[in-house]
């Protein structure tokens, strides 16, 4: 089960709820305070991406966003609606040819290269009931106490 | 937080003060000012990033757009940061190749080239 499970209705607006709630759980977990940026614009970018791909294809169901905490990492998963969505090979080779074009598509593929360039540990897949990108960093030793 | 947004004229530069997140959010209003700036005739923007806490690549997106924007008039778009969190954004996108990125507002407005 994960520590933390969020659902949010597919709208800009909350995805800084998002953020807000994941760098939270991962200064908790023992997610290094100098990596928590890198957490915060991580999910930010996948939620993002969700948010994106329920719009256009008019999917009503919220987006999925689990924080999990184990022994040795915090992972995030970002799950999206929409079949196959996720499963794109763009995160490689990403960047500005979309993205100068100012459509969706372009700054979906921008958003992919931001994570791939932030994180080491990331894995998108897609299946029957959506994309999923999952994302995760080490913890130190010792998680905080509460 | 949300996004705050203020322009003056320097010269023959403007000057469009940033503040706040730049997100998936609010990044449609600063579009929104860009645009508007260049349907009003100013070709010659410098962003001032300094008050911004957060960017995205949807903000990216919106910048790379006012970027096009203005060479449509051979303009040009130049950028105030000297916040490392926000350059690494730049940088993991390769976009510090694309825009002048500048210290300080002096600089940027008295650059030419």
């Amino acid at each position: 089960m994960a520590t933390v499970e969020l659902r949010f209705s597919a709208l800009p607006e909350h995805v800084r709820t998002a953020r807000l709630v994941a760098a939270a759980v991962a200064r908790r977990a023992g997610v290094d305070e100098a990596v928590l940026d890198e957490v915060r614009l991580a999910v930010g970018e996948a939620c993002s991406r969700a948010v994106g791909l329920h719009a256009s294809n008019d999917i009503a169901a919220p987006v999925r966003v689990l924080l999990i905490e184990d022994e040795k990492s915090f992972s995030i998963e970002v799950g999206d609606g929409v079949p196959g969505g996720a499963g794109t090979d763009a995160a490689a080779g990403a960047g500005l040819e979309g993205a100068e074009g100012g459509d969706a598509e372009g700054e979906d593929e921008m958003g992919l290269a931001v994570i791939s360039g932030l994180v080491d540990d990331v894995e998108v897949t897609s299946g029957e009931n959506g994309g999923v990108i999952r994302m995760s960093w080490p913890t130190a030793a010792a998680p905080a106490v509460p | 937080m949300d996004l705050s947004l203020s322009t003056r004229t320097v010269g023959d530069r403007t000057v469009v003060e940033v503040g706040g997140e730049i997100d998936v959010y609010t990044a449609p209003k600063l579009r929104e000012q860009l645009v508007e700036l260049v349907n009003d005739g100013s070709y010659h923007l410098v962003v001032d990033m300094e008050r911004v806490d957060f960017l995205d690549s949807t903000g990216l997106g919106v910048l790379v757009g006012g970027l096009k924007r203005v060479r449509a008039h051979e303009g040009s778009l130049r950028l105030v940061c000297n916040q490392e969190r926000i350059l690494k954004i730049f940088r993991i996108t390769g976009l510090t190749k694309v825009f002048p990125i500048h210290t300080s507002v002096d600089e940027a407005v008295s650059a030419t080239d």
